[in-house]
């Protein structure tokens, strides 16, 4: 595992590690997407047509790109997070629960403190988000610290305990929108919102100050694992953990500051999601971002650079999905089977080798 | 500096103990005794079973009193002297003392099944229990398996479309099928192909998921029959199913209630009492001397996994052919990390498995009881109960219990 989720894969070159997998993974995945589409009983026009429509609907038009991005914004966030964890050496799968509950707490503050002008109400709340993020992921790092319960499985228990928090902060009459019997939350003010950019164009345009949040969650992150110790820390317990210790390092302080940077992350998506798209909280808001997150992280080789990328690739499927399901009527699950597949091409590089033997340069001393 | 650790953290859990106990009695006494008026009724039999019994009435303030007082007893000792040694045996009874009172303040001036909520945590332990056989028959021979959850969910889905087209035995056969096909991919990626074992579990899990999800929304919106699978029905044994309280639990069930059990005790045979059982642990705890002594460790590995696969397989089929006959996008809901837990909490062995699942179960049945009784307590909060305890039993156990020593490492042949 510490092999790849530190973005080393085995004997490859950088080249063939960098650009040539990524890209196999993904022609791979599709062919493989069109066979499943195939043994549904789908005929080969239409699956041309799907995956005309998913390229249009992911970069074939402004509305299309500002819809790749706004899909992008909050997996990308998420997954620097997971990213950061991973080098820790922390396989964090609760992205999803810390969405929930920074989106609901960033939800929460918005409307609570509706009376303050947009320019500190809006850090405020995204604070919020990122904090109880912060907060709910601790718990597992906590556990894991103190206890050496496995994050992988408290991690996911937390996911669904936040669905049920969720549903049950929703029906509280503080939260819900006034009026309404079903759990739906009051709606951020609109000083809270992130604000659209190109609403001047059209103001169908989705996407909105998120990305810029992105852009410098990523120089932070990147600041943070390379250039500072506290990500020395990080690393070099992730690499070896043993030897961190020996060196004086507090890994029981690391994992729980670790799995802390990954919440308020993954806590800053759930607040871009709700205060940038859905503009409140409902049942179930968070929509396996958390899950994808993962996905984007392992591809971006848990590097702040490579997660943009793969972000914006998982962006791009999403939105690109959402044309394919209107266009050609295949369900947008099907982009689900092409994540996954994307992930076993790119963490199994001794698989890819046995089906693609001719695209790799073997290197003395066999496979690994 | 092992033993210190141990002795100390023996020492805080006593401590932890000590005041998780005391707390709880402080709080049945003073939230939950004042708040209990009347008797509590528990039903132990129907009125169609064969010997009726009168159902237990017990004064519901005074019961939460005396238990009260046990806990606060219980919780007292953990702070004199060698109390460190009783602290987990404490701590379990004290926790089922504190399930029992909570149950009396529950069904104040109620009745409550008893046999029924009995029969119900048997049901609901069966995927739970399947999963972490799967989990104990996969990390004996050291290959962690989060994707248990994925062959649930697989099973389940196989169960349902393979058993509206062939009827229930042909939907179950082919779901246990589907299992172990999944078992043997998640052996191949990890044994030939050494993908890091978490990473290919979770894609499985997430494969499964997208595909089940698509075929569900794509075919079984449109073709309605493809997801209509006929349900298996209880059968009961003759005399045994009529024994009060423990008979509907035991021999008043349908198919897989009893091939968990068989299951159980077949793999527990197998494990621990046959010669491929031991070539299989050996695998688990020393690879490279299994391997010196001949043993094929690839295919010990390839054969364990696989039928942890179609263990898995086979309690996926619970959620559909076991009960509602009809699939469901991600169904299984977590049972199979719950497996997970329970495979810990059994520490790596089928009958403690069973058992743990059963505590699980019983914490599922639990909150669904309790949401018909009207507590005042949130149902969402209820719901929560199985996934706390799982946390609880992962955080508390860990390091009493001991994993396989080879678990998770990949193996390379030289």
């Amino acid at each position: 595992m510490q092999n790849l989720l530190q973005g080393k894969a085995l004997g490859r070159t950088e080249v063939e590690d960098l650009v040539v997998v990524p890209l196999f993974a993904v022609v791979m995945a599709l062919i493989l997407g069109a066979v499943t589409m195939l043994a549904t009983n789908i005929d080969i026009a239409t699956i041309g047509r799907s995956y005309v429509a998913l390229l249009e609907g992911s970069v074939g038009s402004l509305n299309a790109v500002s819809e790749t991005l706004t899909a992008a914004a909050p997996l990308i966030l998420a997954g620097l997070g997971l990213a950061l964890g991973f080098r820790a050496g922390l396989f964090n799968i609760g992205a999803e629960g810390q969405i929930v509950m920074g989106g609901l707490a960033a939800v929460v503050t918005g409307f609570t403190f509706d009376y303050l002008p947009g320019i500190v109400l809006l850090p405020l709340s995204l604070f919020a988000g990122a904090l109880v993020g912060a907060l709910y992921a601790s718990i597992a790092g906590y556990l894991r610290a103190a206890t050496g319960a496995h994050e992988v499985i408290s991690t996911i228990m937390l996911n669904l305990i936040s669905y049920r928090l969720l549903d049950y902060f929703l029906s509280l009459p503080y939260v819900q929108q006034t009026g309404r019997a079903d759990p739906i939350s009051k709606s951020v003010p609109e000083a809270a919102e992130l604000p659209r950019l190109l609403t001047a164009i059209d103001p169908n345009l989705r996407v909105h100050a998120g990305i810029f949040l992105v852009l410098i969650m990523v120089g932070l992150v990147y600041w943070l694992l390379f250039r500072s110790k506290l990500g020395f820390e990080f690393r070099a317990s992730g690499e070896n953990p043993k030897a961190a210790r020996f060196a004086g390092m507090h890994s029981g302080i690391i994992i729980v500051a670790a799995m802390a940077a990954a919440g308020a992350l993954a806590g800053l998506a759930g607040a871009n999601q709700v205060l940038g798209v859905l503009g409140r909280a409902t049942p179930g808001f968070s929509a396996g971002l958390g899950f994808d997150a993962i996905a984007v992280a392992l591809l971006g080789r848990s590097h702040p650079v490579g997660v943009v990328f793969a972000g914006l690739l998982f962006g791009a499927l999403e939105a690109g999905g959402r044309q394919m399901q209107v266009d050609a009527g295949v369900s947008i699950d099907l982009i689900g089977i092409i994540q996954a597949l994307i992930i076993v091409f790119i963490a199994a590089p001794l698989l890819v080798r046995a089906i693609f033997p001719w695209g790799f340069r073997r290197k003395k001393g066999g496979a690994s | 500096m092992m033993n210190a650790a141990r002795a100390s953290s023996g020492n805080r859990q006593s401590i932890v103990t000590g005041v998780i106990l005391i707390g709880l009695a402080i709080l049945f006494a003073l939230l939950l005794a004042p708040d209990a008026t009347g008797d509590a009724t528990f039903r132990l039999s129907t009125p169609r079973d064969r010997w009726i019994i009168d159902p237990l009435v017990v004064p519901s303030g005074p019961v939460i009193y005396v238990i009260a007082t046990i806990l606060a007893f219980l919780g007292a000792r953990q702070f004199l002297r060698g109390g460190a040694r009783w602290a987990l045996m404490s701590l379990g009874i004290g926790l089922a003392f504190a399930v029992a009172a909570f149950l009396v303040w529950a069904t104040a001036d109620k009745a409550f099944s008893l046999t029924g909520m009995l029969q119900a945590t048997m049901v609901r332990a069966v995927p739970i229990a399947l999963g972490a056989l799967a989990g104990v028959l996969s990390e004996r021979v050291a290959v962690v398996n989060i994707a248990i959850e994925g062959m649930l969910l697989a099973g389940a889905f196989t169960g349902a479309l393979v058993g509206s087209l062939a009827g229930g035995i042909g939907g179950l056969a082919a779901a246990i099928a589907v299992g172990g096909l999944f078992g043997f991919i998640l052996a191949a990626l990890v044994v030939t192909y050494r993908m890091d074992q978490i990473i290919a579990g979770v894609v499985i899990n997430l494969f499964v998921l997208g595909l089940t999800s698509y075929v569900s929304s794509q075919v079984f919106s449109e073709y309605r029959h493809l997801n209509n699978a006929p349900v298996f029905r209880s059968i009961k044994i003759p005399i045994l199913g009529d024994i009060p309280v423990i008979g509907p639990m035991l021999f008043n069930q349908n198919v897989f209630v009893y091939g968990a059990l068989v299951m159980v005790a077949v793999s527990t045979y197998y494990l621990f009492h046959t010669r491929h059982g031991l070539r299989a642990r050996a695998v688990g705890e020393h690879p490279r001397a299994a391997d010196t002594l001949g043993i094929n460790v690839y295919r010990t590995r390839y054969i364990n996994v696989t039928l942890a696969g179609m263990v898995a397989g086979f309690g996926g089929a619970w959620f559909t052919l076991g009960s509602v006959g009809r699939f469901d996008e991600g169904m299984t809901g977590g049972r199979g990390f719950i497996g997970l837990a329970a495979m810990i909490f059994g520490r790596w062995h089928p009958v403690g498995a069973l058992a743990a699942a059963l505590v699980f179960g019983f914490a599922d049945s639990l909150q669904q009881k309790l949401a018909l009784l009207q507590t005042p307590i949130p149902s969402e909060f209820l719901a929560m109960a199985p996934y706390i305890v799982t946390i609880i039993v992962v955080a508390g156990l860990v390091g009493r219990a001991r994993a396989p020593a080879a678990d998770g490492k990949p193996y390379v042949k030289e």
